[in-house]
């Protein structure tokens, strides 16, 4: 039975009940306690600042050369937060009523509220590290607006909020690591979790195993607890707005050791991101959601403007204004362009598959900014936008202020991620995860601007709460060594994967594979999915895997410097968690958020969730490869808020 | 396209680089400058030519700072304001020979190929290229304006991406330009304000042990930032640098 640990009270007290009733370590105790951050995007780095500015010990873990370079650092648009600075009617009730409603009604009600409490937090801090947000002439923060919500509470830093939120919070990292409370593991990979039996019989995560990245060796680290902090799996569909290094081995290794998986198939597909233009294309670069609120979307009335578009014969600048369908702002007159990503993304799909794509492929739609530059001057447009529009000509060759940009959905954020208490806390004890590793707040669709709420929520003001309350009963466990059989066979077992890989002697290339991987999955499992869709996906994904682990070329040596060999790592674990995120997106025979099931829509096409039958979070036990997955049902109980139809029309 | 690659391979800090000579062929000019990379290392892995070449990338959008090539003498290749990820065949002619490098400088010893070890700058960050809030108990957001032209100009600063090219366009390899650009927006900001004087201090200190070379006020390095981060964050940083001389002993 998954005990969701929900604090009692009603909604608004639960967090202030929880941390005024939490056990607590003292100040000489919290030295002789040591914690492992696995990953130093926004949740990991801030996590592990705080556990170490608390006087925890903090091993802290990243893939890059450097904390700084975690994927957090390429979030554009913004942070919301609950402030209310523009007085335009915002509050912490409604923030979580956003949250939720964009999520589908499919996110736990007491984490999204305590989220929407620390939002404001978050900003509070931001701007004492030296945050550089935007400003009106005031002196005072400005707002921008963001899907699915009609008030302005979004905080930005022009179009690189990511990064300066990410620099914030590198720098509280780095401060730590000076003052010796931290110690920072850069180039490493974790590859195993270990666990261990107490004396009270019960088995906890006591640390992990890395590949150092240079050398290719194996190393131990053990700790009091482990906080897993490495992201999404996005890239499991090998095009996706993801950073090349960015995995989901860490929390799929979390996985087999036990740690429930929760939501795989909620994916989120972001709307406004560059046309894909060759095979030989390694990533997808997203065009910010803030683009939004002055870009139009649109396409041609007529069939055969668009097909004069696709064969270059006519420019989008020769198509007068009545010939443009406005598609959002026709279907959905209330949110317009602003409407949440996975509408948006529908909407876009919808219109090109009827044939009014544009571009070369016909997979495209216009994100124009005429009536904009007409409004507020090319200078003003310019300001807002500038960068993203200097990032838009240097990839596509294109001037955005003289020719609409052209945007297509892609792979962006992954809502689905290790199941976790209200303390944030896997089903393994003494493992945490937070940030996009988790699944906890974002329902079936992440609203534009929250992702990097969440993983600042976390590990500010969540896990050094919560924490805490797990170690205080671990104070005189004392020192865990490395030297023990679970170590060894932890790092035996990663020494034979990587054996067994580097043996395979194959023909073909592992990004051979992961294209074919993520072919399969954006035709089958991507947008939209139905029985049968799916039904041939996991086949095929089968299939792939046992060819990949027979015809798989991976040259080197193992303790080598040698990305090749990352690479299979994280592929072997990548079909996996493909053919889980299929077998979810089967089970879930209804349409929620990210997930849309065919056979489950309204007559104009919006997704019909099944609340009867599908309200829960479903989370997924390992049973051993190939093995079906136990389903473990999380009920959803609304107790605060009132379930409804998402509507964005009026 | 076609193109002639003269590429330096070093198999570790220790062993002796060279260059050698690969072709690749059939490049879609619409191709960026890694994923040309890429294209190569698939067939130097398909025909059994050598091991791929190592090079670091991660986001490919411009924003992580992890991809660093020196091409044809420039770091991050012949455009303005752009990371090597944001390079693309359009800007080369066909048949053009291309020559790739690391990084060089001392203090960024070499992984392998044309990975370099660039922890100096984390070290010279961990100095105090911070401010020194613990989490939680800080005043309101807005309890502090901030004149909207400073905020611009931290904000300029700020958007420095931490990737090295300034170092690596230096014939001197200083690091000037990447410390400038922290201390000038920690120095912009009211919040940056208290710790300043020790800030600079330790920064530079750090900078000087860790292998860097001096300022002779060439601005390569302005010349290549991918961000176009200006050299008068290198005068703000000087101006810090003064300050903190005359402001008297700190005990740190």
């Amino acid at each position: 039975m998954l005990d969701s640990k929900i604090p009692a009270g009603p909604l608004s007290e639960k967090w202030t009940n929880y941390k005024t009733s939490q056990k607590l370590v003292n100040p000489a105790n919290k030295r002789k306690l040591d914690i492992i951050v696995v990953g130093t995007g926004l949740a990991g780095a801030s996590a592990a600042a705080s556990l170490g500015a608390l006087g925890f010990n903090v091993d802290i873990f990243c893939i890059q050369d450097s904390p700084r370079r975690a994927h957090s650092i390429a979030a554009q648009g913004g942070i919301n937060a609950a402030k209310n600075y523009q007085n335009d009617g915002d509050s912490v009730e409604r923030l979580f009523r956003d949250t939720i409603k964009g999520g589908d009604y499919r996110a736990r009600e007491a984490n999204v509220y305590r989220l929407a409490e620390v939002s404001g937090n978050i900003i509070d801090q931001c701007v004492a590290q030296g945050v550089p947000f935007a400003r009106d002439y005031s002196g005072l923060l400005d707002n921008r607006s963001f899907g699915g919500a009609q008030v302005s509470r979004t905080f930005y830093a022009r179009g690189q909020t990511g990064q300066q939120l990410l620099l914030g919070a590198y720098g509280a990292l780095s401060r730590e690591i000076e003052r010796g409370t931290v110690r920072l593991h850069n180039r490493c990979e974790m590859e195993e979790l270990v666990l261990m039996k107490d004396k009270d019989g019960k088995e906890r995560a006591r640390g992990i195993i890395v590949r150092n990245l240079v050398s290719g060796k194996l190393e131990r680290y053990a700790a009091h607890a482990v906080v897993l902090a490495t992201g999404g799996y996005g890239n499991v569909y090998f095009l996706s707005t993801n950073a090349m290094n960015s995995n989901g081995s860490a929390a799929w290794i979390c996985h087999r050791k036990g740690a429930y998986f929760a939501n795989p198939c909620y994916v989120q597909i972001h709307p406004t991101c560059i046309p894909v233009h060759g095979d030989y294309q390694s990533k997808l670069t997203l065009m910010s959601e803030s683009l939004r609120n002055d870009g139009r979307i649109w396409v041609p009335k007529k069939k055969e403007d668009a097909e004069a578009l696709r064969a270059g014969t006519l420019k989008a600048n020769d198509i007068a204004e009545e010939d443009r369908d406005y598609y959002l702002e026709r279907r959905y007159p209330a949110f317009g362009n602003l409407v949440p990503r996975d509408v948006a993304s529908r909407a876009a799909k919808e219109r090109c598959d009827a044939g009014y794509g544009v571009g070369s492929t016909g997979l495209a739609v216009f994100l124009d900014f005429k009536e904009a530059i007409q409004r507020l001057g090319k200078d003003v447009v310019e300001q807002k936008y500038g960068n993203l529009f200097q990032m838009y000509q240097k990839i596509t060759d294109e001037n955005p202020y003289e020719t609409p940009m052209m945007i297509y959905p892609a792979v962006h954020y992954t809502m689905g991620g290790l199941w976790v208490d209200y303390e944030l806390q896997t089903t393994i004890p003494g493992l945490f995860a937070a940030g996009e590793a988790n699944f906890s707040d974002h329902g079936a669709n992440r609203l534009g601007a929250s992702a990097l709420m969440q993983g600042l929520a976390d590990g500010y003001f969540v896990l050094p709460y919560t924490l805490q309350n797990y170690l205080s009963d671990q104070i005189t466990v004392g020192h865990i060594p490395t030297d023990t059989p679970e170590f060894d066979e932890a790092e035996q077992s990663v020494r034979q994967r990587e054996e067994q890989l580097m043996n395979i002697h194959g023909t073909k290339t592992v990004d051979h594979f992961h294209k074919a991987l993520g072919h399969i999955m954006w035709e089958y499992v991507g947008m939209s999915r139905n029985e049968e869709s799916l039904t041939k996906a996991l086949t095929m994904i089968d299939e792939l895997e046992s060819e990949f682990w027979k015809d798989v070329k991976v040259p080197g040596d193992i303790e080598t410097f040698n990305p090749e060999m990352e690479k299979a790592l994280r592929l072997a674990d990548y079909f996996e968690l493909a053919h889980l995120i299929a077998s979810d997106a089967l089970h879930r025979k209804e349409s929620c958020g990210g997930h849309f099931r065919t056979e489950s829509q309204t007559e104009d096409g919006e997704t019909k969730r099944d609340d009867e039958h599908f309200m829960y979070v479903a989370a997924w036990q390992y049973q051993g490869h190939n093995q079906p997955e136990t389903l473990h049902k999380e009920e959803l109980n609304y107790e605060h808020i009132k379930i409804a139809t998402r509507n964005y029309k009026n | 396209m076609n193109f002639t690659l003269h590429i330096w391979r070093q198999e570790n800090a220790q062993a002796k680089g060279r260059f050698e000579t690969y072709k690749v062929s059939d490049i879609s000019p619409e191709c960026s400058f890694l994923e040309m990379l890429d294209i190569l290392n698939e067939q130097l892995i398909n025909d059994n030519i050598a091991h791929p070449v190592c090079f670091d990338n991660d986001c490919r959008e411009g924003i992580c700072g992890m991809c660093g090539l020196y091409i044809n003498g420039r770091p991050h290749g012949n455009d303005d304001g752009i990371t090597t990820c944001q390079l693309h065949m359009r800007k080369f002619n066909d048949g053009d020979e291309i020559w790739i490098e690391p990084w060089r400088a001392k203090a960024f010893p070499i992984i392998r190929d044309l990975v370099v070890d660039r922890s100096a700058f984390d070290k010279i960050i961990q100095a105090g290229g911070y401010v020194s809030v613990t989490t939680g108990g800080v005043p309101d957001a807005n309890s502090i304006a901030v004149p909207k032209r400073f905020a611009d100009m931290a904000m300029d600063a700020a958007e420095c991406i931490g990737c090295g090219a300034c170092v690596a366009a230096c014939k001197n390899a200083s690091a000037m330009l990447f410390v400038g650009a922290k201390v000038a927006h920690l120095a912009m900001l009211p919040q940056g304000q208290v710790e300043a004087h020790e800030r600079v201090k330790k920064m530079v200190c750090r900078m000087d042990e860790l292998g860097f070379g001096s300022c002779t006020n060439t601005y390569a390095c302005e010349a290549e930032c991918p961000k176009q981060i200006k050299r008068q964050n290198i005068a703000r940083l000087n101006r810090e640098w003064i300050k903190q001389l005359f402001a008297g002993n700190h005990k740190n």
